[in-house]
């Protein structure tokens, strides 16, 4: 029996284990626990490739947030399941995919049953932005679906063990999962809130209609009549061009974030992260709170990217950032068994001697991420490439309305900003689409120009966001020039 | 080098920023210092504090300390989410007092010993652990330290039994 990797005890959590699932991976029975992904099971056993390429390559995860293509499988014999967002259920058969999965002629699919709904809003995701927007607008009354294909809510807030920063009236303080905890809470005292999980909206239609698909124990097909739209839909994280990068073992930072503190299972011993920004930073130390040795963190550019206080945190803990560094390649046979790094030059370029090697197993990146913009894109929503921003992201009013009317942004699918201002747009998109559908109230256009005044006059203004803030300035225009972007004027 | 090089910040950076308390006013007794040099959005601090000894004009203000009204108690020490406030007391002659956050295994016992590591992590000697306790998960520790490694000390390592 392979052994078990999953964290008994941890300084800030406390992994509450109840009931035992047990499942086949292929000739293997795994167990595991209720409410785990089927990825997070198998890595806690020890599997660490997750799909085969058709030359039969092993592949790794690499976001483990159902945003990138290195963990589909079979499960039934449904092929392109995301193994890393589908829970783990007695006896299901889970298999690899090599190359293109077989044609799924023998999946014995039930028929799925269409539903049409009308609702008032919309909401796509249920992170940061959509758990506030989605608030805001319960508690004005309106009817409100909001969608998520995780099968938990939350987005990235539940693996967010550390306390935010922020302002005290902003959930400044409080641990992420605590927030997501507190809002997911809240959410549910509503009943003209109507929450489906595992639901992925797959695309705009016409008639204003969305489609969204819902899996799990009562699949269906929903085409969703809203009023308006808000689209929270996050972010993906970046990969880096290096020799071997495909190499299982090599990840995302945010996915290792997603082992250990979502599901308690530990990533490795010992890691590398290339990144110092606050990403970077924070996870390096949450992994030395799940027992990993950090044993460095590489940063390209001559300065740390992320805040003093989180560099500060894990240098006293021993680990060294090393600046003006990169990596060059992975090594190992089928998994990662060493990174070697390298100083650079001026010019970024690997320094031929300043090779450093370092035994790890796991190898983080926490390059960057990019808004996850493509329904937003589907729905024609004109997009624009900034840099600040991480990538595409749409154009968008100060209310945060895009080019398609009535159709909204908010948080990091906006552009990569972090979670404050997350749970603002994600307000004031609220209250914009409030004013729009006729809740006529004095109190309400106040709470919005008060948000508004204290995102871009005060928080917004701190030297150390003043790249989120410029790329943000790029990409946010006035109703009058939206109007103009609507008719073809502009852009 | 700079801290935003190294991670790592000077006694000077401190001073620099008015964040050092005075030697006569170090020597009285405990009192804050919060290792918080660069203008980031966050006001936590200000409301921690019994005594409105912490102040800033702006959320992304560097925090200003008003050393007179600080006791020490430390009462902001765990609600810092980027753990860099702590609590010097260098009124005994023996030996000083460094209160610091601590969110890693195994737990603290008060009559323990700590190795105690500077702000590269190294090791610097080992000390008695005199007072914990905890608010949210974050621990606040306070350790005997060399009177002369007042300003090195920044954390501990406990080693499991």
């Amino acid at each position: 029996m392979p052994s078990d990797l999953r964290i008994i005890e941890h300084p800030i959590l406390d992994f509450k284990r109840t009931r035992k699932i047990s499942f086949f991976f292929e000739n293997q029975v795994i167990e595991a626990y209720e409410g785990e992904s089927i990825l997070a099971a198998l890595y806690a056993a020890g599997v660490r490739i997750f799909s085969f390429s058709e030359n039969g390559v092993g592949r790794g995860l690499f976001c483990s947030i159902g945003r990138c293509s290195s963990c589909l499988a079979y499960v039934n014999k449904v092929p392109n399941v995301r193994i890393c967002i589908e829970p783990v259920r007695d006896d299901i058969r889970v298999e690899r995919q090599k190359g293109f999965p077989n044609l799924p002629l023998d999946t014995n699919v039930n028929y799925v049953r269409t539903e049409r709904v009308k609702t008032d809003v919309l909401i796509v995701g249920a992170g940061p932005a959509g758990l506030k927007a989605t608030l805001t607008l319960a508690e004005l009354g309106f009817d409100v679906t909001l969608v998520n294909d995780h099968y938990k809510l939350g987005g990235q807030l539940v693996k967010q063990t550390h306390k935010f920063f922020g302002d005290k009236m902003y959930y400044g303080g409080i641990r992420g999962f605590k927030i997501a905890e507190k809002l997911v809470g809240e959410i549910s005292k509503f009943s003209n809130v109507h929450v489906y999980t595992n639901a992925q909206a797959y695309g705009f239609f016409d008639e204003n209609t969305i489609g969204v698909a819902v899996r799990g124990c009562d699949e269906k097909n929903l085409l969703v009549k809203p009023r308006a739209v808000v689209v929270a839909t996050g972010a993906v994280e970046k990969s880096l061009l290096f020799e071997n990068n495909d190499l299982p073992g090599v990840m995302g930072a945010g996915a290792a974030q997603t082992l250990m503190n979502e599901y308690g299972v530990k990533p490795s011993d010992k890691a590398v992260v290339i990144g110092s920004g606050n990403v970077g930073l924070i996870i390096s130390y949450q992994l030395i709170q799940a027992g990993v040795n950090v044993e460095a963190v590489a940063e390209i550019m001559p300065s740390i990217g992320g805040w003093f206080v989180h560099a500060a945190k894990v240098r006293r803990l021993g680990v060294p950032i090393l600046t003006k560094h990169t990596i060059l390649r992975a090594e190992g046979t089928d998994r990662v068994e060493r990174a070697v790094l390298s100083a650079v030059d001026n010019n970024f370029q690997p320094i031929t001697g300043s090779e450093k090697v370092f035994n790890v197993d796991l190898i983080l990146i926490a390059v960057g991420l990019q808004p996850n913009y493509s329904l937003l894109y589907q729905a024609g929503a004109i997009c624009k490439y900034v840099a600040e921003l991480g990538g595409f992201t749409p154009i968008r009013t100060w209310g945060m309305e895009t080019s398609v009317p009535n159709v909204f942004v908010a948080g990091d699918a906006s552009g990569i900003e972090e979670a404050t201002t997350a749970f603002i747009e994600g307000e004031i998109a609220a209250l914009t689409i409030a004013m729009k559908l006729g809740f006529d109230s004095n109190s309400i256009s106040r709470r919005r120009s008060e948000l508004m005044d204290f995102l871009w006059n005060e928080y917004r203004l701190a030297p150390v966001v003043e790249r989120s803030r410029i790329g943000k300035l790029k990409v946010t225009v006035s109703e009058e020039e939206m109007e103009k972007i609507r008719k073809g004027v502009l852009y | 080098m700079s801290y935003r090089e190294t991670g790592v910040l000077t006694i000077e950076d401190l001073a620099r920023k008015e964040l050092l308390p005075s030697d006569e006013r170090l020597r009285r007794g405990p009192v804050v210092i919060l290792e918080c040099p660069e203008e980031i959005p966050c006001n936590l601090c200000i409301y921690a504090c019994p005594f409105k000894a912490i102040s800033k004009d702006r959320i992304y203000s560097v925090p200003r300390v008003d050393f007179d009204k600080c006791i020490g108690c430390g009462a902001c020490i765990p609600q810092c989410p980027g753990l860099a406030i702590f609590v010097v007391d260098l009124s005994r002659e023996n030996y000083a007092l460094i209160s610091l956050p601590y969110e890693m295994l195994p737990k603290p016992e008060k009559d323990s010993i700590a190795v105690l590591l500077d702000r590269e992590g190294r090791e610097v000697g080992v000390g008695r652990i005199v007072k914990v306790w905890q608010y949210d998960k974050t621990w606040v520790v306070t350790v005997e330290v060399p009177r002369d490694k007042w300003w090195e000390v920044r954390n501990i390592r406990i080693q499991r039994k």
